[in-house]
């Protein structure tokens, strides 16, 4: 076992009984204390309940429990209740929060077994692509600590490049998994939206929100999935749906596809030659290996970013309206009255991103302007969604590049959100038709990793999940390791 | 100037669910503060709504009870603002996609003719909790036990003229939502209140005037009250040549006056829009064939149907079909061959009076509808007279489950002497007994056959049939 074995490799070495649980769980946490300070990745680590839920994950094993999942260590995003632990969305807002409750996808990870070693850093209510925006300090890139790791799951993305541990979840509403992975160079899974549970989960833009993991593979990403995906009677939005076909990928690993894919490749994601060789060489591989590519176009591409920061953004405004300082959360020293309770519990609490798409959501859903930005939004939604269905009546899968660029410079584009929104380009549109997509990494820019995105049609992430797996079978870039040369 | 004025009132009814709106916690009354209030209903991060199907459905029969459009497709959206009892910061309530759509409501009020009221729309919304501004001084006390409760919110068109008129609508609101089992109706409790809208407007002129709202009255009386003085107050204000504000007003019952809470142009702007975290609710037309087969016969169709084929007088029709339960207990005795006149009379009465005096509902009473049957048809048959009956109706109810109509009217040797030879025997005793009032009875004095009768009664316990005795004490004569 190295510190970049895969979930699958120390599944193997726990049912082999190479190692066990406590002894694997033990030497992630020491990884943890020695290299996390220098990436900070980690919000809060949790030796004692992970030692604990190891150990009786070995008592499970013992007893003849053989699902691959039972004591594999993992990280949690901070965005995810978990009972009786710290949880605060890298908030000082919830800098004190200890949630009294599991969120669905934590209880479902523990029944299935794994041990959370901890809480991973995120951009302040996952609003940011740079992870810059956490109460609790940025994010270092592995590849280059200089760099921003992306985000909001940034911290998952970096601890999972780092070694520091082989899997952990995280959230996507415009990129927020798929981006950190691309610039951390790991594999990431942004689900149909309604596969993964949303309670417990802080939400930020609940019509976007949605769980996935954050791997090093294909093979893992499906193990994961299939722990986190599921309907829950708690969220009116998650879907029924037969999962049985994951359980069975979990258990078997992930099968060769059948027949070759066409891939549709949109004009609108393909109108700059910048960072753009990665990508094209895993074109060139895709075709290698029996695929066709057929170009497709997207025509309300180009309306997705500002589409996504007026409904993202609206639906936050009141989303975060329970953070008010009355039951739970930061709360303003000696108030004078209700309105001064409020007004500096919320001025405290919350950073300087998140005031601004309060502002903006609270904006475009008021009187007189509703319908000029909110109802229009939602038209132009519909009208996106529609262009990935007309795509894919040509196409099975939709290939991407994840990000327009790799791993930027902390402090680049801080003064410039407008800039900073651009990294959600071409994650944005997908997000907003509710689709699978999948970030594989696929080679190198300026030395730092990229990644390429496959977009599947609604619930068919068997289908992104098979051609990366397959990708991953002829390539070794999800192999590439920091300090590697590249 | 002559002055009409116009009122509309929004009614929440409370649902009688056993659990909340959007969450699993109990609706149930009087719990220690918060002790209700799950992590749902605190509004902690993470949580999301998940819709009673059971509120759902006392919506839909709401709406079939009044005639309304079911709306199949339907849709929640958040109203946004801030205080200490909305956890979430935002209610969740239904603005442009209501369930139920336009219907009526027919009303009557004590003084004036019946009328129909139109209704604009009813709406599920959540309640939210309960602000203390009274424990502790110079600070807030907030109950969320309350937050999430389900409730209806029922918008009338401005169809009222008089504060007789919105009473008397309130009134038949309260009898339709108990009658079809949605709401408790305990107004004492909150499981009504109001809010009117109130304007004048000289009479003749067919523009509304400005509009005043004053907010969350909860009984019948105050509506009156709280009414008549704001309209009263406006009549004051727009004599004496000023403007009325559009505001929410407060209604103080010990003072007997409202006043201002916030002005309408300062108020919040609510920004609706459609919750995230709810889908459309969509309900099928089979769904809808359900609940409209489990409705129970409505008040309007039971009174005409006592009147037109039980002959029932219009004043004990509507007595007995105002009233869920009583209608009820009046349908099984009446299905148990009672007849309907003699029925309503002791439902109306003795019954009555019982269920009063020992303040229980009608739904617990002791005493079977059928036994009430049997009973009138033993003073139909001759064998009680109306003292004993009264004296049967007590023994039923103390003996409760265990009653046997007849066997009690045997042990307690209730029936009526029917015997003539007994009856003669004892007639011939008194005479000789009392030779000078029968000479006086002979010679024309009639009141003293009263006499005779009553010593007879007495003599018999009362179990003698004053009918029989009549007769006999004639053929002396």
């Amino acid at each position: 076992m190295s510190e970049f074995s895969s979930l699958r490799e120390m599944s193997t070495g726990l049912a082999k009984g190479d190692f066990s649980s406590v002894e694997l769980t033990q030497e992630h946490l020491s990884r943890i204390q020695k290299a996390d300070p220098a990436i900070n990745s980690f919000i809060t680590v949790n030796p004692e309940n992970a030692l604990a839920h190891a150990a009786q994950a070995d008592q499970q094993r013992a007893a003849g429990d053989q699902r691959p999942t039972v004591g594999l260590p993992f990280a949690h995003k901070d965005i995810f209740c978990t009972n009786g632990v710290l949880t605060t969305a890298g908030s000082k807002m919830l800098s004190n929060f200890i949630a009294p409750y599991d969120a669905t996808v934590v209880t479902k990870m523990a029944e299935a077994g794994m041990v959370s070693v901890g809480k991973t850093n995120m951009d302040e209510f996952a609003m940011g692509s740079s992870n810059e925006n956490s109460f609790f300090g940025p994010v270092s890139n592995p590849w280059n600590t200089d760099c921003v790791p992306g985000g909001s799951s940034g911290g998952s993305a970096a601890a999972v490049a780092a070694g520091l541990v082989a899997a952990a979840t995280g959230t996507d509403t415009g990129g927020s998994i798929r981006q950190p992975a691309a610039l951390c160079g790991i594999t990431g899974l942004k689900p149909t939206y309604g596969r993964v549970s949303r309670y417990g989960m802080i939400a930020f833009a609940s019509s976007l929100d949605q769980a996935g993991p954050m791997t090093r593979d294909a093979e893992d990403a499906a193990l994961m999935l299939s722990v986190m995906a599921g309907f829950d009677h708690r969220d009116s939005t998650s879907a029924q749906r037969d999962d049985s076909w994951l359980a069975e990928l979990a258990v078997k690993g992930i099968p060769e596809l059948d027949q070759p894919l066409t891939i549709g490749l949109p004009d609108e994601y393909f109108r700059t030659s910048e960072h753009m060789d990665a990508l094209e060489m895993a074109k060139a591989e895709l075709q290698t290996l029996g695929h066709t590519l057929k170009s497709v176009s997207l025509p309300h591409t180009e309306s997705a970013i500002p589409v996504y920061y007026v409904l993202a953004s609206a639906e936050a405004s009141t989303n975060l309206s329970r953070y008010d300082g009355v039951r739970f959360g930061h709360r303003c020293e000696n108030p004078q009255s209700l309105q001064d309770l409020y007004e500096r519990s919320r001025e405290e609490g919350f950073g300087q991103e998140v005031k601004r798409r309060i502002l903006t959501g609270t904006y475009t859903l008021s009187v007189g302007y509703f319908d000029a930005y909110y109802l229009k939004a939602q038209k132009i939604r519909r009208l996106i969604a529609q262009d990935f269905t007309d795509a894919f009546a040509e196409v099975d899968l939709v290939l991407a590049p994840t990000a327009p660029t790799p791993a930027f410079k902390k402090n680049q584009l801080t003064d410039d959100p407008v800039a900073m929104y651009q990294q959600d380009l071409y994650t944005v549109p997908t997000s907003l038709a509710g689709l699978p997509a999948m970030s594989v990494p696929c080679g190198f820019s300026q030395g730092l990793p990229m990644g390429m995105q496959l977009i599947a049609p609604a619930f068919r992430e068997d289908l992104p999940l098979m051609l990366a797996a397959q990708f991953q079978r002829h390539t070794d870039w999800h192999r590439r390791r920091p300090g590697d040369a590249s | 100037m002559n002055w009409e004025s116009v009122i509309g009132l929004e009614i929440h009814v409370q649902l009688a669910t056993e659990s909340k709106i959007f969450s699993g916690a109990s609706t149930a009354y009087g719990a220690a503060p918060n002790a209700q209030a799950c992590n749902v209903d605190l509004g902690l991060p993470g949580v999301l709504p998940v819709l009673n199907e059971r509120a759902v459905e006392m919506a839909v029969r709401f709406g079939l009870a009044i005639g309304a459009q079911i709306n199949l497709h339907s849709i929640f959206d958040r109203k946004n603002y801030f205080y200490a009892d909305l956890p979430k910061g935002y209610q969740i309530s239904q603005f442009e996609t209501p369930i139920v759509g336009e219907g009526t409501i027919t009303i009557t009020p004590e003084t004036g003719k019946p009328r129909t009221v139109g209704i604009t729309r009813a709406h599920l919304e959540e309640d939210a909790g309960k602000s203390i501004h009274d424990l502790f001084p110079s600070q807030t006390a907030v109950d969320l036990n309350r937050t999430g409760t389900p409730l209806l919110e029922v918008v009338s068109e401005p169809d009222m003229r008089t504060a007789q008129e919105a009473s008397a609508y309130f009134r038949q609101v309260h009898t339709l939502v108990r009658y079809i089992g949605i709401c408790d109706g305990n107004l004492a409790e909150g499981s009504m209140r109001c809010d009117a809208n109130v304007s004048v407007r000289p009479v003749g002129q067919e523009a509304f005037g400005e509009r005043t709202e004053i907010k969350n009255i909860n009984s019948f009386r105050f509506v009156e009250q709280a009414i008549e003085h704001e309209i009263a107050r406006q009549i004051d204000v727009l004599e004496s040549g000023g403007r009325i504000e559009r505001e929410t007003r407060l209604y103080d019952p010990d003072k007997d006056e409202t006043r201002s809470m916030r002005s309408k142009e300062l108020s919040n702007d609510y920004r609706y829009f459609p919750d995230p975290d709810l889908m459309p609710l969509t309900i099928s037309e089979a769904f809808v064939e359900r609940i409209r087969d489990e409705l129970p016969e409505l008040p309007d169709a039971r009174c005409a149907r006592y009147v037109g084929e039980l002959g029932l007088s219009e004043n004990d029709a509507t007595a007995i079909s105002s009233d869920i339960d009583r209608a009820v207990y009046f349908d099984a005795a009446v299905a148990a061959k009672a007849s309907a006149k003699q029925c309503a009379n002791w439902i109306m009465g003795e019954l009555s009076a019982y269920l009063n005096k020992q303040d229980i509902s009608r739904a617990e009473c002791l005493v079977r509808p059928g036994w009430l049957a049997q009973l009138i048809g033993r003073i139909e048959d001759g064998t009680l007279s109306s003292k004993t009956a009264k004296t049967l109706f007590d023994a039923l109810w103390e003996a409760g489950a265990d009653a046997n109509v007849d066997e009690l009217i045997e042990t307690l040797n209730l029936a009526q002497m029917n015997d003539d030879g007994a009856l003669t025997q004892i007639i011939d005793d008194l005479i000789a007994a009392n030779p000078k009032q029968f000479d006086e009875l002979r010679g024309g004095k009639d009141k003293m056959l009263g006499f005779f009768v009553g010593q007879v009664m007495k003599a018999t316990q009362g179990k003698a049939n004053p009918q029989q005795v009549n007769e006999i004490i004639r053929a002396k004569l």
